[in-house]
């Protein structure tokens, strides 16, 4: 019946596992709590779970993301804080426990943190960026909110019950295969991240096909916002990687529960198809994560010094190119495995080929705040910060590019401190300052400015604390994973870097209240006219937050820039004639359903529970099978009704300040002029 | 961090990485200055407020920038290819450092949780801890009767996998005399962290002394030895064998092979060394 799960699944062996356990179920409980209290249960399932519409889907995942972002980083500090009392002493985490933290919190923020940021700011703004009232695909858009969900869930759960994988972040057999790794551990990994890709793959196709079919009249490829561009060859990395990892777990999941032998050590199995594997969906996996990062840092730079992205064509043809080139270099992954000089020096050369177009970048962002009037909001201050951190990854990633050196500095923390070189300050300053600077587009008012500025500051000098030291470490020849050591030369760099986790701990609390003080005065920061900064692309034209539909009435792009330009021309609040009946998706649960059983199907599976696998899974053809015949799927908003939304939104406008931004001190006028030469 | 392997090495090997990672560092600086400085310099001078600025909106393309940003980065990435190429074939792990000079054969067999080395011409077999004579060019076979492993010594150059089933190669040499750490990298579980042995870089009669104590032991690496040695143990203290079971390092390398892996395209090299 419960196959086997027993009780002493339970995490009763430890107090450190038994209050983790304790501070999961203490949340969920908090949650619903607080929906009970404020009454809010039928607001939540009408409006929200059932949700078809992509805005609240993006808040949905990015709320996901913030969840796991603490939880992810509640791993990172109990790492860091072992490591720092650890130098000849067992520090207080056994190994078997260390071990599991280490491949929970690369698992987190990776999976269930970063990616979900992703959809979750494409969910947002795509479809607004390019003038369309829906992704291509609303109903699959929210099976794959669900399907992500359900991974995270069965995450959550791992920490209740049974114990999670201690393979680390990429379950290289043939450690993590049955013989080594008995127990659900690296199931708890496999299944997860196998039922968290599905979504993630539908995501992809979901954003392809909606760039290319959903652009507003006139809105050309070359007239794109930098920030949908990154978001289309993301989806195509998505399209082309996912299938790789999706794969290899399927494989993995084989090996260990049905005998097979594709990855272990004997019977014909090699563990370096699996590598290769893992790879070759790990490294293009970067770039999914950072290149909506580098849209929004070229979305926000522009904007904020009050200029023209400078060589937009430049970042575009840099995008693809990255985009292309990532395929082509997974092997620096394993230089160390033992491949001929010849191939290490291909998979090396080709990867310092990819710092090209990314170094392009990085000046085309130096050169847009050239000449600018720059203005200094939180999302403005993460991208600096980004830029001046990020060529030090970049530096790095070179180094470490090169062969001979990653033979010396593989597994060491140096490759450590490299990669939170690159995500932090990349993925993560990137998707915070899309947070904060897509916030009002989501909610109608502002983040407060002054804990934003402190958050800024908390996290750039907490990195620099926290992973300079491990440069040197990786120097001192420290590797990677170490849950205690001799070597009394490393302890005060370890401590050092426990200093700096505590520091981004402060910024994470200024994060926290940023958001609470926020809400309690949001009224003093309303986004009347849905144009917050002076903005420059679609996302801007529409009311915060945005109608269902986005646009009563489809925008007209002549220019790059769009918005820009209409404010320009003197047609940016123009009132249509008329207004035309809308077709909306209707609300459903099958999503919903189709998550929650994808999720106890992963449940079932881990635990071997095979009667509520297979029911799961007929939950599952039930719920697509009733929706594909749902022909009553849509509904009409008459054009009255659209009517009654706009007026409203006509009424607010009117009282709205003519520019939001021009209070600011450096504000340069809208739309600002050229100054003659 | 000056006495730190990386950056004080004590073999040719160590130190050519080390070279290597001076000069990338160096030539990369023609683009990480510049970064450093314009966005200092931007930031304070187009700063909003300042109004004496020059502000110009619409300044969004400018060709010689342009050729700029993409040739200067080319330039770098030419540069360190020629050196990459050239530096890893001369580095690759599977070259013999001297092919004038006959080198020592060590073979390595990671364990749970230790390192076992054989050495198949003097018959002796020691467990975590590793004796070289200075000078001479040590050639290392590694495999795994485990999961997968990593061996470096850091003092003396760079790190290879042990995979079950199959072979790799590091060739090292010490150019002077003292006792370096190496040991596992690669997160193989509950005992990965006292996974570490010592290696002494000795005179030649040291060496010789150090065989000798070897060969004094009196016990004997035979299969039912082995076997229990094998078992998971951590922290294992030094222990030398007199003897070794012949053809123990292939033998181990069978029993997970089942067919024929070292000859992979990827391990090539291993043979043309043979
Ligand atoms: C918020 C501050 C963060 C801190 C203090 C931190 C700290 C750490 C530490 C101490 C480790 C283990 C290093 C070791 O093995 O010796 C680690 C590993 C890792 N971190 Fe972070 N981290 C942070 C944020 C992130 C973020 C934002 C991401 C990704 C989006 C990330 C991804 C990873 C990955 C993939 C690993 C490797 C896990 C493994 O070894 O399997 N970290 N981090
Ligand atoms: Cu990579
Ligand atoms: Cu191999």
């Amino acid at each position: 019946m419960f196959g086997r799960l027993t009780i002493d699944s339970l995490p009763f062996y430890s107090a450190v596992a038994a209050s983790g356990a304790a501070v999961t179920v203490l949340g969920g409980l908090a949650v619903a709590g607080a929906i009970t209290y404020f009454g809010a249960w039928r607001m939540v399932m009408t409006q929200w779970v059932s949700s078809v519409d992509h805005k609240k889907i993006g808040i949905m995942y990015i709320m996901l993301a913030l969840v796991m972002l603490l939880r992810g980083f509640v791993d990172a500090a109990m790492m860091r804080s072992q490591q720092a009392i650890a130098y000849n002493s067992e520090g207080y985490l056994p190994p078997d426990h260390f071990d599991q933290i280490f491949s929970s919190h690369g698992t987190i923020m990776i999976f269930f943190m970063a990616m979900p940021f992703l959809s979750g700011l494409a969910n947002l703004i795509v479809p607004q960026q390019i003038g369309s009232r829906d992704v291509a695909f609303p109903f699959m858009n929210s099976v794959s909110l669900w399907l992500t969900t359900a991974g995270a869930g069965l995450m959550l759960i791992s920490l209740v019950v049974g114990k999670f994988s201690t393979a680390g972040w990429t379950a290289y057999p043939p450690y993590s295969g049955v013989e080594y790794t008995p127990g659900v551990g690296v199931d708890y990994w496999l299944w997860m991240v196998f039922i968290a890709g599905f979504g993630t793959t539908m995501t992809g196709i979901n954003f392809l096909v909606t760039i290319i079919k959903n652009r507003a009249p006139g809105m050309t490829m070359f007239r794109l916002p930098l920030f949908t561009w990154t978001i289309l060859i993301t989806s195509v990395l998505i399209i082309f990687a996912f299938p790789a990892l999706t794969v290899a777990c399927a494989m993995l999941i084989l090996d260990r529960n049905f005998g097979f032998h594709f990855f272990t050590n004997a019977m014909g199995g090699n563990m370096m198809n699996y590598i290769n594997l893992f790879w070759l969906w790990g490294h293009p996996e970067v770039y999914i994560l950072i290149l909506p990062a580098f849209g929004v840092f070229s979305e926000v730079v522009s904007t904020f010094s009050q200029k023209r992205l400078f060589g937009y064509i430049s970042l575009v043809l840099a995008t693809c190119a990255i985009g292309l080139l990532s395929f082509t270099v997974w092997l620096h992954h394993f230089f160390t495995m033992g491949s001929s000089a010849k191939v290490n020096s291909f998979f090396g050369t080709m990867t310092t080929i990819i710092s090209v177009p990314t170094g392009v970048k990085v000046f085309d962002w130096l050169l847009t705040m050239y000449r600018g009037r720059i203005i200094f909001k939180p999302p403005m201050l993460f991208t600096i910060g980004f830029l001046v951190t990020f060529v030090i990854g970049g530096l790095s990633g070179v180094l470490l590019a090169l062969p001979p050196i990653d033979y010396l500095m593989h597994n060491t923390t140096f490759l450590v401190a490299h990669f939170h070189n690159m995500i932090i300050p990349g993925v993560l300053f990137g998707y915070l300052a899309g947070y904060m600077y897509w916030f009002p587009k989501a909610f109608g008012f502002k983040l407060n400015e002054k804990w934003g500025t402190r958050a800024f500051w908390c996290w750039i000098v907490g990195f620099y604390v926290a992973f300079m030291p491990l440069y040197v470490l990786g120097m001192l020849g420290m590797p990677r994973r170490m849950e205690h050591y001799d070597i009394a030369a490393w302890q005060p760099h370890l401590i050092v870097a426990g200093i700096g986790a505590f520091i981004i701990l402060l910024g994470m609390i200024c994060l926290a209240v940023q958001l609470v003080v926020s809400i309690r005065e949001r009224n003093q920061a309303l986004d009347l006219s849905g144009d917050p900064w002076n903005g420059r692309s679609l996302e801007w034209a529409t009311s915060s937050p945005a109608a269902p539909y986005n646009f009563a009435v489809l925008p007209k792009v002549e220019s790059r820039d769009a918005w820009w330009d209409m404010k320009q021309r003197g047609v940016a609040y123009e009132r249509p004639a008329e207004y035309e009946d809308i077709v909306m998706p209707k609300n459903t649960y099958a999503g919903l359903v189709i998550g929650v059983a994808g999720g106890v199907f992963g449940f079932a599976a881990i635990w071997w529970m095979w009667w509520l696998a297979l029911l799961s899974l007929a939950v599952i053809a039930a719920a697509i099978i009733y929706r594909a015949s749902d022909d009553d799927d849509e509904f009409v908003m008459t054009a009255s009704e659209v009517k009654a939304i706009e007026d409203e939104r006509f009424a607010q406008l009117a009282k709205a300040p003519k520019n939001e931004m021009a209070d600011e001190p450096g504000f340069a006028g809208e739309p600002a002029p050229e100054p003659a030469e | 961090m000056a006495d730190g392997p990386t950056l004080d090495p004590t073999g040719p090997i160590a130190l050519t990485e080390r070279d290597l990672l001076f000069k990338a560092t160096a030539i990369m600086m023609i683009v990480i200055i510049p970064v450093f400085v314009m966005a200092a310099w931007f930031t304070v001078r187009y700063r909003g407020t300042n109004r004496k600025a020059r502000y110009t909106p619409n300044f969004d393309f400018y060709w010689p920038a342009e050729i700029i940003v993409w040739s200067i980065p080319a330039a770098i990435v030419v540069w360190l290819a020629f050196h990459l190429w050239e530096y890893t074939y001369k580095l690759d792990p599977y070259t013999e450092i001297d092919p004038s000079v006959k080198p020592l054969q060590v073979q390595a067999i990671a364990q749970d949780w230790k390192w076992l080395f054989v050495y198949p011409e003097q018959n002796i077999a020691v467990v975590n801890e590793l004796a070289m004579p200075v000078g001479t060019p040590v050639s290392i076979t590694i495999t795994s009767d485990t999961v997968m492993n990593s061996l470096v010594i850091p003092k003396l150059g760079g790190q290879i996998y042990a995979m079950a089933g199959m072979q790799t190669r590091l060739n090292l040499l010490a150019d002077e005399e003292g006792t370096f750490w190496g040991r596992n990298v690669q997160y193989s579980g509950t005992g990965f962290a006292d996974q570490q042995f010592q290696t002494h870089a000795q005179s030649k009669e040291e060496f010789d002394a150090w065989v000798e104590k070897a060969k004094q032991a009196g016990k004997s690496l035979d299969a039912a030895t082995y076997d229990a040695l094998a078992k998971p143990s951590q922290k294992v203290p030094v222990t030398y064998y007199s003897g070794v079971e012949p053809g123990l390092f292939d033998k181990i390398i069978a029993k997970w092979s089942h067919g024929d892996m070292d000859r992979m395209p990827h391990h090539s090299q291993a043979e043309t060394t043979e």
